[in-house]
């Protein structure tokens, strides 16, 4: 069920080349081990007792870290440059996927994946946000911030599953729509708006998942799911932290505080009914163990899809309203 | 019809330097002297220039519906602040601040009243409170306004001027716009019309929802009506933008709305419009085109 040699040509192998300054003391730990074996060969002196102390504390050293980390943290966990995308969980998840291109009006954009995909022997339809591993590709996914065709080819291909009465599953990670002169010229605010309406209508299951990145209307362009799941250490949230931070503190830099502010992670999205579940990810992230977290993935995706059997057509559209509906918190005097 | 009050110092010749301070002003577009109550008879726009002032919800809903028809709904529903947000001070303070501040409990009038003879179902929003921002409130009352408007089959009318989404709400003013959208889909099932009236300033989340799901969209003169910011635009895409970027006429331009349409005749434009829907409906209530089973599944879920 789950390719383990196929993964994408992208993805970089190598582990923890980018590491963040709240894993120092992980990193460190680890220096100090590989220096201990590297030392205890060279000099054929047996230091496994040392060696495995070492090891002992590097585990508790690591849920210390892992276990505490801010929501700010989170979110550079979130945007980790080695983080899995959509393709790479397509990749190793599906046993088969056709991309589907193209919006039908104006243009192909390619911040956003589409296609005909199969999951343990069942047909579903795949649509995810898309950003590039190097610096080509990710001019070339715009980051992963899609233009007003990336919206409309993803609800013309819903649309399509729709009539033949195959599941949607919406992979959700980007930083945001793009903001630029085109994408409002063609009438961002409407294709976001349009998909909003929708997917509030589609007959069969919607299950989104947001992977890393989800950033605002972007993210909720291709969002409205009968369930919403996130990974362990993404993010979903209204507005950047560093653009919130601009406005409300008039200072970019306090980023961290309005991270805080925002109640971005999947706890608090949680328990505000936000999402509906917490993919678990491998100990500091998705990254550190990509095989183990699309395993982790393709478990919650097959529960999901077995929950709609049996559910009227009906009961797929009237529950996906009532989920919506029931968001808010309000006075009333 | 006078909607706010007889004008006091008309009839009355007055020497410049007996002006009363704040009763004259210069027009901050074309610098013209103008007379406050003049400005206020005319909707808020200037009488020399036609630049439009920002008119607030209790005058817009006046200039729309006939007087004593209107009939407020959710009047005193108010933000929970439900993640006890805190900037340089608590939302709740900053909310408490803003209601003293403006007499709105929140940035959205809703009700029905009487556009004519014609009954409808009318939102407006309000820039003042909060920068017309969406939060759980305006979700919640435009999305009630919604289900009631289809209950009565009544037409909807929301005149939008918003920043966007409630940052101080965060992912709850997320979710109002998946809210009210998927609500505006019922309306659709139900054949009936949904009008949206864009104003000076409808951005962000705003836009991106229910603000651009109009059957008829409208928008006054050279309003600014995007999804993004322009200053996030050109720190972006690090260019000069196009002369009118995002104000009503470049949306035209590019196909975005149906019609510009003068403040003062946008109350008639909605009354044809909806009239023009409306007078046949009693016979068109079966439709085939496919989706009109779950039309009837759809609209009697949303009766419960
Ligand atoms: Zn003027």
């Amino acid at each position: 069920m789950l390719k383990k040699n196929k993964r994408n040509a992208n993805q970089t192998t190598s582990k923890a080349l980018i590491g963040f300054e709240f894993e120092k003391p992980v990193s460190e730990l680890e220096g100090k081990i590989r220096e201990l074996k590297e030392f205890s060969v060279k000099e054929g002196i047996d230091m496994s007792s040392e060696i495995k102390s070492l090891e002992e504390k590097l585990v508790s050293k690591k849920c210390d870290v892992y276990n505490n980390l801010t929501p700010w943290q989170r979110i550079q966990i979130a945007r980790h440059p080695n983080r899995p995308y959509t393709l790479d969980y397509i990749n190793m998840i599906m046993d088969d996927f056709r991309e589907l291109h193209g919006d039908r009006r104006f243009a192909e954009d390619p911040a956003i994946v589409a296609g005909m995909a199969v999951i343990d022997g069942r047909r579903i339809m795949v649509i995810g946000h898309q950003k590039g591993r190097d610096v080509k590709e990710r001019t070339f996914r715009r980051f992963g911030m899609p233009n007003p065709e990336g919206y409309r080819k993803a609800i013309r291909i819903m649309k399509l599953a729709e009539r033949f009465n195959i599941p949607i599953i919406t992979f959700i990670d980007t930083p945001g729509a793009f903001p630029g002169v085109g994408a409002e010229e063609r009438g961002q605010a409407e294709s976001i708006a349009s998909n909003l309406e929708e997917m509030s209508l589609l007959t069969v299951p919607v299950i989104a998942i947001v992977i890393g990145e989800g950033g605002s209307g972007g993210a909720l362009g291709i969002g409205v799911g009968n369930r919403v799941l996130i990974l362990e250490y993404a993010y979903y949230s209204v507005i950047s932290p560093e653009g919130c931070a601009a406005i409300l503190w008039k200072d970019g830099g306090k980023a961290s505080l309005a991270a805080d502010a925002l109640k971005l992670t999947g706890n608090d999205l949680l328990k505000l009914g936000v999402v509906d579940d917490i993919v678990p990810e491998p100990m500091g992230g998705a990254h550190n163990d990509v095989e183990q977290m699309a395993l982790n993935l393709h478990k919650a995706i097959i529960k999901e899809l077995d929950s709609f059997e049996g559910m009227s057509k009906e009961e797929i559209v009237n529950s996906r309203y009532d989920r919506f509906r029931k968001l808010g918190v309000v006075n009333e005097v | 019809m006078s909607l706010f009050g007889r004008p006091k110092y008309s009839k009355i010749l007055i020497k410049k330097k007996d002006i009363p301070q704040g009763l004259w002003e210069k027009c901050k577009s074309c610098q013209e002297i103008i007379h406050k109550t003049q400005l206020e008879e005319n909707l808020m726009t200037c009488p020399k220039c036609n630049f439009l002032y920002p008119l607030s919800s209790a005058k817009r809903i006046a200039s729309l519906i006939e007087e004593g028809t209107f009939v407020e709904l959710d009047k005193t529903m108010r933000s929970a602040d439900p993640l006890e947000f805190l900037d340089s001070k608590p939302y709740s303070i900053r909310q408490e601040q803003t209601i003293k501040k403006t007499g709105l409990n929140d940035a959205v009038i809703t009700g029905t009243g009487k556009i004519n003879s014609l009954p409808v179902a009318l939102g407006v929003m309000d820039f003042d409170f909060m920068g017309g921002s969406m939060g759980s409130v305006v979700g919640e009352k435009i999305t009630r306004l919604i289900e009631h408007a289809i209950e009565k089959s009544l037409p909807v009318i929301i005149v939008s001027a918003s920043g966007g989404a409630r940052m101080q709400e965060s992912t709850l003013s997320l979710m109002q716009m998946a809210k009210t959208s998927a609500a505006l889909g019922r309306l659709r099932m139900k054949n009936l019309p949904f009008i949206s009236v864009l104003t000076n300033p409808t951005t962000g989340g705003t836009t991106a929802s229910f603000a651009s799901l109009g059957d008829v969209i409208i928008a006054e003169p050279k309003a600014l009506i995007g999804f993004a910011g322009p200053r996030v635009i050109q720190q972006t895409i690090k260019q000069e933008l196009p002369d009118g970027f995002q104000r009503s006429e470049f949306l035209l331009d590019h196909g975005l709305i149906d019609m510009i349409v003068e403040r003062k005749d946008i109350k008639e434009t909605i009354h044809f419009t909806l009239d023009f829907f409306m007078s046949g409906k009693k016979k068109s209530s079966d439709n085939g085109n496919g989706k009109g089973e779950l039309r009837e599944l759809v609209g009697a879920h949303a009766l419960v």
